[in-house]
């Protein structure tokens, strides 16, 4: 398409981005009003940034939460790279569809369900196996579950177009068939395997209602604890800490977003000068 | 048959088996754990519900299935009503995100090559910050004293504040505000391949903008309608954190029923009743539409 759109298009278009981003702009402003009654503007303040240093309980949960992020990006990336491989480089084999279904699920399934099930499947095992206690290993195998169908799906597509002649040519040079795929297809994806990382990484940090569920005493992730001190109403220190969080993930994907522009501009010019 | 070969044959057994054996004891599995549960009776012991399979000392096997959980949602009436409330919210927010999403994406279609990525790379960055955190941030705007309703006080449009927070329209604004992006890219998606010069022989044979719009467009844009749809609905129907932090006492969607049965009251079976109800009601029938929709697409 190339016709210009029309003022009224364009116009609801600004209305749509406006939606998007007054009330992210507004919490922003927000955290700077020096008064503690969020109606009323103040002055300006970091007042509410240096408060957050020195909340415990807030600093643990958010440090919880990172490192469970960590851990599940890592495994989910690993569990979803070998689904895809599994589903694109294999056409036949028996299970093929059972686990097209397991990737596929947890992209439809409301939240609330995988987390009650999840919930009373590590009961259940507790009871009969003594492991594992409810808290940061069950928040992080539940996680995994579903950030590996995410990532199953974005590798998936990627490992779809990747060409597969050079990895051919590896191994007509003698390489084994693994080592022709580290070599080759691997570097390949590896953008895709960075930004599925980066998306399970928000996915985990992200997560409310699964947490919630699987979580055990003492095991408490950041959005758990702002979400018990929002459902009290607004309070000033959850507005800093939401700007530092959104400010902190925008500034992250923009520049994973240019990198992997990057790298992506950089690959076609060496094909192109490959082909000279 | 020599050990190379054999590794080389089952190899692939080697990537299945991590992703395939994960899924299924912490995914699918744990549906049956909710099944098995939702046949038990409360206990007041740890974990709070019965075994329906036991032993007695004279090794007869008892196996007691108490359907009561499933007979009580449809006695009890606010689960039918939960149920009710939900789809009829999300097919609402779907409708009014289509309705402002398709205008967005056919603006986006209609712009260069370079103003459309910097525009989708704008619509896209609010789904990766975090949702809570946006909810929250609605509430700031909405809100009795908020900057809406101080906007319009000033203005003079209204003489005392508008109760949006804890009405269904909050709830409505939430959703929508929430799940807009997953309208917007699937749209832009079909509507950024349509082919113009089926546009340019619709205007030349006389149809005008409008009519060109209903006869080709609109028709060929139907897939992105689709998935976009699924995107919003999907996740709107089962939603808890919306209509917990904006919703008023009547928002009851079955999500906010679930956790309260769950948490409140901690009857673990009638909660696995409704999870494994919801999952056959709404979920299975989007499952399998998706499916056939899927196989539809490779024919």
């Amino acid at each position: 398409m190339s016709e210009r759109a029309s003022p009224l298009l364009i116009s609801i278009l600004c209305i749509g981005i406006a939606i998007l981003y007054v009330p992210i702009l507004v919490l922003i402003g927000y955290s700077f009003n020096a008064s503690a009654l969020v109606s009323v503007w103040g002055g300006f303040s970091t007042h509410w940034y240096v408060q957050l240093v020195h909340n415990d309980q807030i600093l643990d949960a958010a440090w919880l939460s990172l490192q469970i992020g960590v851990v599940v990006s890592t495994g989910a990336v690993i569990l979803g790279t070998l689904a895809a491989i599994a589903l694109v480089r294999f056409p036949v084999f028996r299970t093929r569809l059972l686990l097209t279904g397991m990737v596929n699920a947890p992209l439809v399934m409301p939240e609330i369900i995988t987390g009650i099930t999840q919930l009373l499947l590590f009961v259940s095992m507790l009871h009969v196996l003594g492991w594992p206690h409810r808290g940061f290993t069950t928040i992080v195998i539940a996680h995994i579950a579903f950030c590996t169908a995410y990532v199953t799906v974005t590798v998936q597509s990627r490992l779809k177009s990747a060409d597969r002649s050079l990895e051919e040519a590896a191994m007509d040079l003698g390489s084994g068939p693994v080592r022709a795929f580290l070599d080759t297809t691997l570097p390949a994806i590896a953008p895709a395997l960075a930004s599925s990382w980066l998306l399970s990484f928000t996915l985990s940090l992200d997560d409310l209602v699964i947490s919630s569920f699987v979580s055990g005493p003492g095991a408490s992730t950041l959005p758990m604890v702002i979400f018990s001190k929002v459902k009290l109403g607004v309070s000033p220190d959850i507005n800093a800490l939401a700007s530092l969080i959104i400010c902190l993930v925008g500034a992250c994907v923009l520049l994973a977003g240019y990198l992997m522009r990057r790298s992506e501009r950089q690959r076609l010019l060496d094909a192109q000068m490959a082909e000279r | 048959m020599n050990i190379t070969g054999w590794i080389a044959r089952r190899g692939k057994w080697f990537i299945i088996m991590p992703p395939l054996l994960f899924l299924l004891i912490f995914f699918l599995i744990p549906f049956g754990f909710a099944f098995r549960i939702s046949l038990a009776d409360t206990a007041i012991r740890v974990p709070p519900f019965t075994d329906i399979l036991s032993i007695s000392p004279d090794w007869h096997i008892h196996l007691t299935l108490n359907l009561g959980n499933f007979k009580y949602l449809f006695t009890d009436e606010v689960y039918g009503l939960s149920y009710l409330y939900s789809i009829k919210t999300a097919f609402f927010s779907t409708l009014i995100c289509l309705a402002l999403g398709y205008p967005m994406a056919y603006a986006i279609a209609r712009t260069s090559k370079s103003t459309q990525s910097i525009l989708l790379l704008i619509i896209i960055l609010p789904f990766w910050t975090s949702f809570l955190l946006r909810v929250y941030a609605l509430e700031g705007i909405i809100r009795e004293t908020g900057l809406l309703n101080s906007a319009l006080l000033w203005l003079g449009l209204i003489h005392h504040p508008l109760q949006i927070m804890r009405t269904t329209p909050a709830v409505y604004l939430g959703i929508i505000y929430s799940y807009l992006p997953f309208m917007v890219l699937p749209l832009f998606a079909t509507l950024e391949k349509l082919d113009h010069s089926l546009l340019e022989a619709a205007a030349d044979l006389g149809s005008p903008p409008w009519r060109a719009f209903i006869d080709v467009t609109l028709p060929l844009s139907i897939p992105g309608i689709i998935a976009g749809s699924m995107l919003v609905f999907i996740p709107a129907i089962g939603e808890f954190v919306i209509p917990t932090l904006l919703g008023g006492p009547d928002n009851l969607m079955i999500g906010r029923v679930l956790w309260d049965e769950f948490f409140g009251n901690r009857d673990w079976p009638v909660a696995s009743a409704v999870a494994i109800a919801f999952l056959v009601l709404l979920v299975g029938p989007i499952a399998l539409y998706q499916h056939y929709s899927a196989k539809e697409l490779e024919a």
